[in-house]
């Protein structure tokens, strides 16, 4: 699994591909780390590439969203597999983490 | 009708997690059983699997895991077998996510996960191994 970072504007994007797993889900911790570290705001996660995701890549998403609260950081993943958001649901993460279907609706969340 | 059983071993590291969900995936796509009830249960084995190897076995590449898939009546079962620690975390309750987020906890949710795809989980140790074994009520027809 391999994760791209770019800023766009006042967006930081997270490209995440492949298989969010026990073994991978350390980049992805790395990833949020950085972002947070670096002050960054707006954070959108593009998931289209992302094809499989356990119950490590959930629990880093929701070890940040205490912080990310508090320091008035919205963060959207967008363009998620049916597959992927399932696991969401399954826990019903998808009602504490905010995913949508596209980057333009990401983006208009954080207008 | 034909019975199935089938196996892999995995020397205990989390790389080795890929190659137990393609074994899972492959096995189960010849079950023709739907795409998103594969994608359930290759998540419940990958999860039970992670755990034994993280916690169980500290990601001991010398230590192995064997994971069987078979028939049986109404269904298919799962054993994931192993000789590290014997850990029964099914006797646990479910945690509760507010207080995980709150936490900042990053573990925790993977059996919440199983309990909700699988329909039974039972641990047994056996001499020096410990044995998960799922249960997942389908209809499986073979090709």
């Amino acid at each position: 699994m391999n994760i791209t970072t770019l800023k766009e504007n006042q967006y930081y994007i997270l490209l995440i591909d492949g298989e969010l797993d026990a073994s991978s889900s350390i980049t992805l911790d790395n990833a949020l780390t950085e972002a947070l570290s670096k002050k960054e705001s707006k954070i959108l996660v593009d998931c289209s590439r992302l094809n499989y995701i356990s119950s490590a890549g959930l629990g880093v998403f929701m070890s940040y969203l205490q912080d990310f609260e508090t320091e008035k950081i919205s963060m959207v993943l967008y363009q998620v597999s049916e597959k992927v958001k399932n696991v969401f649901t399954i826990l019903g993460l998808d009602s504490l983490i905010k995913i949508v279907a596209n980057k333009d609706e990401a983006i208009g969340l954080m207008k | 009708m034909k019975k199935m059983m089938e196996k892999i071993k995995i020397a205990c590291t989390t790389e080795n997690l890929k190659d137990v969900r393609k074994f899972v995936n492959t096995t189960l796509s010849k079950l023709h059983i739907p795409e998103n009830e594969i994608n359930m249960i290759v998540l419940a084995v990958d999860e039970i699997c992670a755990n034994r190897i993280i916690h169980s076995n500290k990601s001991d590449k010398n230590n192995q895991l064997e994971v069987q898939i078979s028939d049986r009546s109404e269904g298919l079962e799962f054993n994931i077998k192993d000789s590290g620690e014997f850990y029964d975390n099914t006797i646990q309750d479910d945690p509760n996510i507010p207080t995980l987020i709150k936490e900042k906890r990053k573990g925790g949710i993977g059996l919440m996960l199983v309990r909700r795809i699988m329909d039974t989980i039972e641990v047994k140790k056996e001499e020096s191994y410990t044995t998960y074994t799922l249960f997942k009520k389908l209809n499986i027809s073979h090709a």
